[in-house]
This record gives C-alpha cells, sequence and structure tokens, in this order.
C-alpha cells in the first residue's frame, strides 16, 4: 500500500491528530485513527501526535536537474504583459540566490522589440518563438512550443503568470512535461539547503497559506498572480542574447480556432485595480452601483460586488469579490454596505489597506478594516465624491 | 448506452464552509466537523450538461473521485437530473495532486466508455487551482477551453462557444470531443426536485477502482504526485483598526485623510 502516512500499534485516541489534520484526512475507527484517501502527507498530523505512532516515510530522493529560472513571457494587445516583468523580477532574484541564468520565453508574431525589452530588464537569453500564425494566443500551439522550449533548455524553474492565458495553458504544459504545478502563488523563495523552490499560496479561500515543493520532476513548474512582485528594473549593462527558436506550425497542434474577440468596456478590471470600491446589500438597490461607479471614477479604480448583490442580479458577476468571485489585492479597498461575510472576506482581506462604511457598527468587515466608518452610505459616498472633486480642481 | 451525447460532468466533494480557524497557541488549524457539499462551482457544469441533454439529446453521467462518501456528492447530481453516477475510489488514489488526479479521471472516463463532452468546474473551493480540467484534457489528448461563459452552437462534431478572458471575451470554434470549464455566469443551475430527490436515494453507482483501471500506483496517488505541502500557516490578517463614528463631514474627513496617507489621491 502507497500510503506514506499510517497508523502504528499504540494510538491513545486522543484525537489530536484529527483535529490538526487540515484536510479531514483522519477518521477514528474502534478509538483509533485511521489515515483516509484525503491525506496529502503533510505532517501536521506527525507533529501532533503525543506518542508519536504516526509515522510518514519521508525517504524520498529530491533531485533538481536542469538549470536556469525561466519565465513565460506573455503577450497582451501586441505587448508584454506586466505580469511577465513582475516574473522576470522575481526569476532574477531566485536566479541570483541559484546562481543561474534567468530565461524568459516569448511566442507570438512581431515580437522583437518584446524580446529586446526583456534583455534589457535583465534577462540572460530570451527565446523567441516568433511566426504570423502564432499573433493570436491558442492553448494548443502555445502549449506545444513552451514544452519544446522547457524540453530543449531544461530550466529547473518555469514561471508562468497566473492570467486567463496561463491558468488555462499552463496546466497542459505541466502535463505534458510530467512535472508539478502550483496555482496561484503569492510567494516563491528558495530553500537554501535543498535549494528547492518553495511555492506558497493560499488554498481554502484564503483561510490558509500553503507551501508547497516539486518532488522528483523538473522544471518546478508555479503559476504566479499578478501583482504580487515588483517589476525587473531596466539594467544597466545589458549583456543577455535573443535566440530565435525554429517554428514549423505544421508540426504544432491547433485544434481550436478564434473566431472573434470582444474587448470588455474601458472600465478598469478588478483585477487589476489600485483601488476598488465595492457595494453591498446595505446599498438598498441595484442603484447603489452608479454611486459606487462614480467614486471609483473619481479615484481611477473599479467597482466590485459582494455575493448577495450578484444573486439579485444587481450587477454582472465579473465584478464579484469573494470566494466564489474574484480574489483581489488592491491598495485600497473600500467596502460600502458590505457586513464582511467570511467568503467575501476570502477575495479580498489581503488589500494593503481596507476602509468601510457601514450603518452597523458590530458589522464584521470593522474587524478586518484597517479604518472602519460607521455611517450611511448614501451621505458618507456623496459627501467624499464632492471632496475628491473639489481637490482635484485645488492638485 | 443512450443515444446521443455522451455528456460527462466531473464534480468534487468539498467542506461546505473554508472557513478555518487556527488555534492560537499551538498554531494548528482547527476543523470542525464540517459537512461535504458539492462545490458550488461544479453546479453550473451539472446544469450545463443538463441543458446541452435537454436540447440536443444523451445521457449526463457525473464523475467524482474520492472515497466512499463522496458519493453523497453524485446523489445531489443525480437529484438535479443527471443519469448516471461514478465514483473513482481507490486507496491507492489518495494523495494525488492535480497530475495524479487529472490522470486519474482521464483513465476513468476512458474506462467508462465514450464521451463527446466533458464540462468541469471552474475550480474548487477548497483546492482553489483550476488546472484538473485542462490536464486532464491533456492527458486525454483532446482539446479544452476555460472559463466557457456561454455555448452558442452546438454542432454535430463541432461547437461553437464563448469564453471569459482577463480583457473581454473570445469566441472559439472546438472540434468534439472536447473539454470545457464552465464559469458562473454560463447559467443559474436547477434546484432538485422532489422527484429527483427521490431518484437519487435509490441510485446506485458505478465504483470504479483501480482494479479496473490498472494505472502503475508510481502514476497515481501520492506517488504519483509531482507536488507536496509542506508547511501550512496561518495568512496575515488585517486586525481592526480605527472605528469612527461622527457627522458626514467628519466621517468624510476620515477617509478622504486615509485615501491621501495611502497615497492614492
Amino acid at each position: 500500500m502507497s500510503t506514506p502516512v499510517y497508523v502504528e500499534d499504540g494510538c491513545i485516541g486522543c484525537e489530536q491528530c484529527v483535529t490538526a489534520c487540515p484536510f479531514g484526512a483522519i477518521d477514528m475507527v474502534d478509538g483509533v485513527a485511521v489515515i483516509n484517501e484525503a491525506c496529502r502527507a503533510c505532517g501536521e498530523c506527525v507533529d501532533a501526535c503525543p506518542v508519536s505512532v504516526i509515522i510518514m516515510s519521508t525517504a524520498e530522493a529530491k533531485v533538481i536537474e536542469g538549470k536556469g529560472v525561466m519565465v513565460y513571457a506573455e503577450m497582451s494587445n501586441g505587448s508584454l504583459h506586466k505580469v511577465s516583468f513582475e516574473l522576470l523580477g522575481k526569476a532574477r532574484e531566485l536566479a541570483a540566490q541559484l546562481n543561474e541564468p534567468v530565461y524568459a520565453v516569448l511566442v507570438g508574431s512581431g515580437v522583437e522589440n518584446a524580446a529586446k525589452e526583456l534583455v534589457a530588464r535583465g534577462a540572460d537569453k530570451v527565446f523567441v518563438y516568433d511566426d504570423p500564425d502564432l499573433a493570436q494566443f491558442r492553448d494548443d500551439p502555445y502549449s506545444d512550443l513552451l514544452t519544446e522550449c522547457c524540453n530543449e533548455e531544461k530550466p529547473s524553474i518555469f514561471l508562468v503568470g497566473a492570467t486567463s492565458i496561463g491558468r488555462s495553458m499552463g496546466p497542459r504544459v505541466a502535463a505534458k512535461l510530467r512535472t508539478g504545478l502550483t496555482a496561484d502563488c503569492t510567494s516563491l523563495d528558495i530553500d537554501p539547503e535543498s535549494r528547492l523552490l518553495q511555492q506558497t499560496r493560499p488554498a481554502y479561500g484564503g483561510n490558509i497559506m500553503a507551501t508547497i515543493e516539486t518532488m522528483n520532476s523538473t522544471p518546478q513548474m508555479a503559476t504566479v498572480r499578478y501583482k504580487m512582485f515588483n517589476e525587473a528594473e531596466v539594467v544597466e549593462a545589458p549583456k543577455g542574447e535573443v535566440i530565435n527558436k525554429p517554428v514549423d506550425m505544421s508540426k504544432l497542434t491547433d485544434r481550436i480556432k478564434v473566431l472573434g474577440f470582444e474587448k470588455a468596456g474601458e472600465q478598469v478590471s478588478i483585477s487589476d485595480a489600485e483601488i476598488i470600491v465595492s457595494g453591498g446589500l446595505g446599498m438598498g438597490d441595484s442603484s447603489g452601483f452608479e454611486l459606487m461607479q462614480e467614486l471609483a471614477t473619481a479615484l481611477g479604480g473599479a467597482v466590485g460586488a459582494s455575493r448577495p448583490t450578484i444573486d439579485e442580479g444587481w450587477i454582472n458577476y465579473r465584478h464579484q469579490v469573494g470566494l466564489s468571485g474574484r480574489t483581489v489585492r488592491p491598495t485600497v479597498y473600500l467596502a460600502c454596505g458590505i457586513s464582511g461575510a467570511v467568503q467575501h472576506q476570502a477575495g479580498m482581506k489581503t488589500s494593503d489597506v481596507i476602509i468601510s462604511v457601514n450603518k452597523d457598527p458590530d458589522a464584521p468587515i470593522f474587524g478586518i478594516s484597517s479604518l472602519g466608518v460607521v455611517g450611511d452610505l448614501y451621505d458618507v459616498v456623496p459627501g467624499l465624491i464632492e471632496k475628491l472633486k473639489e481637490h482635484g480642481k485645488d492638485a | 448506452m443512450s443515444a446521443g451525447l455522451n455528456i460527462v460532468v466531473c464534480i468534487k466533494q468539498v467542506p461546505e464552509t473554508t472557513e478555518v480557524n487556527f488555534d492560537e497557541e499551538t498554531g494548528r488549524l482547527i476543523r470542525e466537523g464540517v459537512a461535504a457539499v458539492i462545490n458550488p462551482f461544479d453546479e453550473y457544469a451539472i446544469e450545463e450538461g443538463l441543458r446541452i441533454k435537454e436540447k440536443h439529446g444523451g445521457s449526463v453521467k457525473v464523475l467524482t473521485m474520492g472515497p466512499p462518501w463522496a458519493a453523497d456528492a453524485l446523489r445531489d447530481a443525480i437529484a438535479m437530473g443527471a443519469d448516471e453516477g461514478y465514483l473513482a475510489t481507490d486507496r491507492v488514489f489518495a494523495g494525488a495532486d492535480t497530475w495524479a488526479t487529472s490522470l486519474t479521471l482521464a483513465k476513468t472516463i476512458e474506462h467508462m466508455g465514450g464521451y463527446d463532452i466533458i464540462i468541469c468546474g471552474l475550480k474548487t473551493t477548497d483546492g482553489d487551482t483550476g488546472q484538473t480540467g485542462p490536464e486532464m484534457a491533456e492527458h486525454m489528448n483532446i482539446p479544452h477551453v476555460c472559463y466557457v461563459n456561454e455555448i452558442v452552437e452546438f454542432g454535430d462534431a463541432k461547437v461553437i462557444l464563448k469564453r471569459i478572458m482577463d480583457d473581454g471575451i473570445e469566441t472559439l470554434e472546438a472540434p468534439l470531443p472536447l473539454l470545457i470549464t464552465v464559469s458562473k455566469d454560463i447559467n443559474q443551475p436547477r434546484l432538485a426536485t422532489l422527484r429527483g430527490r427521490l431518484t437519487a436515494k435509490r441510485a446506485v453507482f458505478k465504483e470504479i477502482t483501480n482494479g479496473d483501471l490498472k494505472l502503475p500506483v508510481e502514476e497515481i496517488g501520492l506517488d504519483g504526485s509531482y507536488t507536496r505541502v509542506v508547511k501550512i500557516f496561518e495568512p496575515e490578517v488585517h486586525h481592526a483598526g480605527e472605528v469612527v463614528e461622527g457627522t458626514t463631514e467628519e466621517l468624510v474627513e476620515a477617509i478622504f485623510a486615509k485615501l491621501q496617507e495611502c497615497k492614492v489621491i
């Protein structure tokens, strides 16, 4: 049986392991702890067991093959997506710790300038797949090429932005490469002893953080959230090189045709916004979102929403912040008429500063707010918009 | 085997709430016995499967992988109207990450027989990765489309559909068989009917073990997983700051001052 965690004889039935297990993977059977199928071998139970009868077999080789920290430089409307610079910035840090080179891989059409920019920002090698037929992102050919690049260059680490493109294509590449993929990382470090990439990400709706390692496979692959790391700065004397790779479209898989694209309106998306103004049921009706939009516009931000307002049909799902919506991390999150259910908090509590306006002084949102304002949003928000407009005139 | 489309919906049982607490003294997670439910995102996948069947004919098979009690999730799907439930369950499947899970599910679907479209939820509320669907598609060597928000046209051998990208909506034409993950915009999941609940109560599920799949143990479960959780900890959380009351002017001033402090105005 291939269960790496098991309970030896001598269990006293104290159930401390049951409490300690984050995955609900321990059952009590006839007064004795039994590890079930949900076990992820995190070792929490091993530490929790007062009589040390829970054993985890850890004798596993951790071999990292390959060299180089590679990032996927994603294109967006003809230029590099900003997440690419953030990945490159992080890759440079990691590569410095490992004393390995920094690589970027670029797929698209007419991307010479983008390749040069990556060199200017410190990439040692930029691998380029440039072909008119690659102008538009498609999961199939793009994942084929990234797989090929990893197979040829053998990086030890491969980072992809957790954008809609990265989240869709990344798993395909990982499956082809037979390697692990950690989703949505918010922090990346190198363990100084093992030299393994420590991939940290939120799970359970942001209620726990888990650090994950890639075992026995390379590259160590992760998708990384946008706006978590600083962009790579331009280096003084760039000495990287651009390496053009051949593209033979006839050898690539290409099963899905793009028929059209409808760009979202000019409104700032909540994923990118520095400032989010969110409305909840406390607004009373859907017209409250007009006020939220007015404030968001005055601040140059985006409009967010709590789940109940989506359920009421007041606003489109695109705006939903929370466990079943989007997770956001703006500089300022302004919550208006949102009580702050745990599910909502899961989507916004990592914002730098949280300001909330609520009539109810006991609203749970105040528990995580840097500034809690007890008042009627229909008084406070128009007043604030007015003040911002005056301020704008002065500036 | 029924005529028409073979629609397979993959679902997962998750804790009803993802609220977890840490014991301040020991730093350990406190997990009370929370109820298990169908992953909320998967309800949209089931609904879309049912709609495709209602429009184009065929059958909806729901599949989950997990311990024996994960069959409860299948029962809920049957109550909504799914035709058959399949449970991939085996000790050797345990501890799987997305790579091993997707391989096991892919091989299970191949074992179940024909398939035209496989539908998954966008992600789960516990693992929260959204990776299992596209990885399955790769293991099955079929195309995939994530974040689908509308199926525009369902033809004999191809589908026209829309997906939500970060900066807009893309319209795609994809051949069958195809795997999709659906966004919550795609539909409003129906509630189970009383008749559905009665059917679900009597439903018998097909169990699939590794005895059926015969996958090498080093490819599945924990051994087949390329990722390992090495540490779990409590995220840094905001603590309550200042709470102000007063006149509208004072409140506006307080927010304004905070915004200036944050250098956003």
